[in-house]
């Protein structure tokens, strides 16, 4: 059978199943990466009108505190330093500008592709301090430990990161605890699960009653997720389910989370929007002090600020849609950004200007009327 | 929030995306360079001037190369230096004629290398039918350059009786692209990111389009009445900038547009959308619906044109948006990239 067919099936079947409901169900995709395939394969545009899909706070650069952002951008301005950092993190801006501004200024930032490359980089130049901004979720979290541990073992003193790694759980939970935002049920986010496994989610179940599918980032794989989380939904049950198990166990990889805990300790960590929440970010070892920028360069974090009339905020709470923000597309593009859902490819802000900007006075409606 | 905003600190300094060909470029050229120079050739700001000469017209381009790493899958820099600049020409209609050279060196450079560059210009410009008449030679201190950079200009005579420009565009007029689309941006960026991959398929596309455009010239007459290569910025770039300048709708089919697998693969593993990277020898054609099949067949029995597809209709629903049709049958639009990820691509 052709996709296009398929994706008729399900999304029949959906429109079937909510029906007649008198609130749509509101379900929220965790992961930056669904986000935007959600928008760029049009899995929104087939949305039955009793399903609003909302975005989570699931893009690493955008729920990092704007704080961090100014430390990172400081340290980079030192000029003895050199910063390290994945492509996503160079043009958020704090309050002196983004990391793109100051490399236009003299400040060594190189983008690389992989904490490896990082490492390789260190080798070659011995003499000069080289910091990798250490950010994103359980999914690059094990790729920055083994980095350390690789250079601790090397002894590659000019290698450092300046940590910033979230955890996925904590903040499901503190929307859930939210009582002004509404979710039925949750999109588990892909890449994250490989590493934590599928049972991780078992509390959001067991204690928030609310289902959850673990699903891939095709399309149809979205959508088939959309229509289980329905399914259960409109059946009244709760479960979990995997619908991804070619690249998810309920275990997740346990190599993974072993070079995490290896490295890291769960510690606070500040959320953009969110706030400070224990045992949400991943601190690191007393053991591997050496390699941690913040000790290493006596770094302490300032105060957060979100820029001027940004709504990043509420948009990676599922609060609002980009469209909502007055500075959307007309102050604030992927060019001239000025938060960092606007900056990151993963955030919502960028999938909508790319994707579903002509749409914007339909979707900001149906948002308003389900966000209470 | 204090601090200036970012936009302005924008305005402080160049920044690497200011080259990247999308809008940062775009407000770079319009708001900096082209008004000191205003005059009607300019203002156009196409790739190519249109200069009256002798009675008849030519086109002159200039353009210049610093892709890295000098050498990739499917060219070199030279390759790329002729085909980029004969290629200008010939979607504008002109039959390229004669090119410069100038070559600025990196002290260091291994001679062996510049040699094989050289002859690469050399038979390329044979196969283009182009000759290098004039150039320029200068070499820079170590670590002043990055092994070598081109700079060319090149000239041809306007094709008689060929009239092309996006005001001819029209409701029902079809969108047709002569093969697999995003290798060339990949093909450098593969090269780049992950020099490891053993052997990848994916090589660059570069390659001089003038027969290729001349047999779709001839096969579609007049009827063909737009054409771009979808260089920095892709297809995408050229679709949303049709849909934009035309203020008609553009509705483009996902499925039909023609992509090689391994370039899928590829843009997936370095997070880019195909559809906005980079080609260098494939040109994106608009012509009336009756002349859809012939310019077809005669783009198809070339051997850069074997892969052309129709996959693009104009539709009179005067919203200036170029929408997709995506695989599973949604719906999303097209717009030109603001330019960001990929220096030095061409």
């Amino acid at each position: 059978m052709k996709s296009r067919e398929v994706m008729q099936m399900y999304t029949r079947e959906l429109s079937e199943l909510v029906a007649g409901r008198a609130q749509p169900l509101s379900l929220m995709e965790v992961c930056g990466t669904h986000t935007v395939n959600a928008c760029r394969s049009g899995v929104h545009s087939l949305m039955p009108a009793g399903v609003r899909l909302i975005s989570g706070p699931g893009c690493p650069v955008c729920v990092t505190a704007q704080r961090y952002i100014d430390a990172l951008v400081a340290l980079g301005r030192r000029g003895d330093v050199t910063i390290l950092t994945y492509g996503d993190m160079i043009r958020v801006a704090g309050a002196g500008g983004s990391l793109e501004i100051a490399r236009g200024e003299g400040a060594d930032v190189r983008v690389v592709t992989s904490t490896l490359e990082g490492l390789e980089i260190a080798r070659r130049e011995p003499e000069r301090e080289m910091v990798f901004a250490a950010v994103g979720f359980e999914t690059t979290a094990p790729a920055t430990a083994a980095a350390v541990l690789q250079a601790a073992s090397e002894g590659l003193r000019n290698f450092s990161i300046l940590p910033a790694h979230k955890l996925v759980l904590p903040a499901m939970r503190a929307l859930l605890d939210d009582p002004g935002v509404k979710i039925d049920g949750f999109v588990c986010p892909g890449h994250v699960s490989v590493i934590i496994g599928a049972e991780a989610y078992r509390p959001i179940v067991g204690e928030y009653h609310r289902p959850c599918v673990v699903t891939g980032f095709e399309a149809l794989q979205m959508m088939e997720g959309v229509l289980h989380l329905a399914r259960q939904i409109v059946r009244g049950e709760t479960r979990l389910e995997n619908l991804y198990p070619e690249a998810v166990s309920a275990g997740g990889n346990p190599h993974a989370m072993k070079l995490i805990d290896r490295v890291f300790v769960a510690g606070t960590s500040a959320w953009r929007a969110l706030g400070e929440m224990p045992e949400s970010g991943l601190d690191v070892r007393e053991e591997f002090a050496a390699f941690d920028a913040f000790r290493k360069f006596n770094i302490s974090l300032g105060d957060d600020h979100e820029p001027r009339g940004c709504i990043c905020g509420k948009v990676i709470t599922g609060r609002a849609v980009p469209v909502e923000c007055r500075l959307f597309g007309t102050v604030c593009t992927p060019v001239y950004a000025v938060g960092p859902c606007m900056v990151s490819s993963e955030g919502t802000c960028q999938a909508w200007f790319k994707y579903r900007r002509h749409e914007a006075g339909l979707a900001v409606r149906a948002t308003r009327e389900a966000v209470r | 929030m204090s601090g200036p905003s970012p936009a302005n600190l924008l305005r402080k300094r160049v920044v690497l995306a200011h080259g990247g060909g999308g809008q940062l470029t775009d407000d770079l050229v319009s708001e900096l360079v082209a008004p000191r120079f205003a005059n009607p050739y300019l203002d156009t700001l196409d790739d190519a001037a249109r200069i009256p000469m002798h009675g008849g017209e030519m086109l002159f381009t200039t353009d210049s190369y610093v892709v890295h790493p000098l050498q990739f899958p499917g060219g070199d820099i030279g390759r790329l230096a002729i085909s980029g600049t004969v290629n200008d020409l010939a979607v504008c209609g002109a039959i390229p004629q004669f090119v410069s050279l100038g070559l600025i060196i990196e002290e260091g450079l291994e001679l062996r290398v510049l040699e094989q560059i050289l002859e690469s210009i050399a038979s390329t410009a044979r196969e283009a039918g182009v000759r290098v008449v004039t150039g320029d030679t200068k070499v820079v201190g170590k670590g002043q350059g990055d092994g070598l950079y081109i700079n060319t200009a090149g000239v041809g005579a306007m094709r008689p009786g060929v009239q092309l420009g996006m005001a001819r565009v029209r409701p029902g007029d079809v969108l047709i692209v002569s093969g697999p689309i995003a290798e060339h941006g990949l093909a450098i960026m593969l090269t780049r990111e992950q020099p490891n991959v053993v052997r990848s398929e994916l090589a660059s596309d570069v390659a001089p389009l003038g027969g290729l455009i001349e047999a779709a010239l001839r096969a579609g007459g007049e009827s063909v009445v737009f054409m771009r290569d979808p260089t920095r910025g892709g297809f995408a770039g050229v679709a949303s900038d049709l849909a934009s300048r035309t203020g008609l709708r553009l509705t483009i089919d996902e499925e039909a547009i023609p992509i090689r697998p391994a370039t899928r693969y590829a843009a997936e593993i370095l997070g880019l959308d195909p559809l906005s990277v980079a080609n260098e020898g494939k040109v994106m054609l608009v012509v009336r619906p009756g002349a859809m099949e012939v310019v077809l067949r005669a783009l198809r029995e070339h051997p850069l044109g074997k892969d052309a597809a129709a996959m693009g209709r104009f539709e009179r629903f005067d919203d200036g948006l170029c929408e997709i049709v995506t695989r599973v049958g949604g719906r999303r639009i097209i717009q030109k990239p603001y330019g960001e990820e990929l220096p030095r691509i061409c």
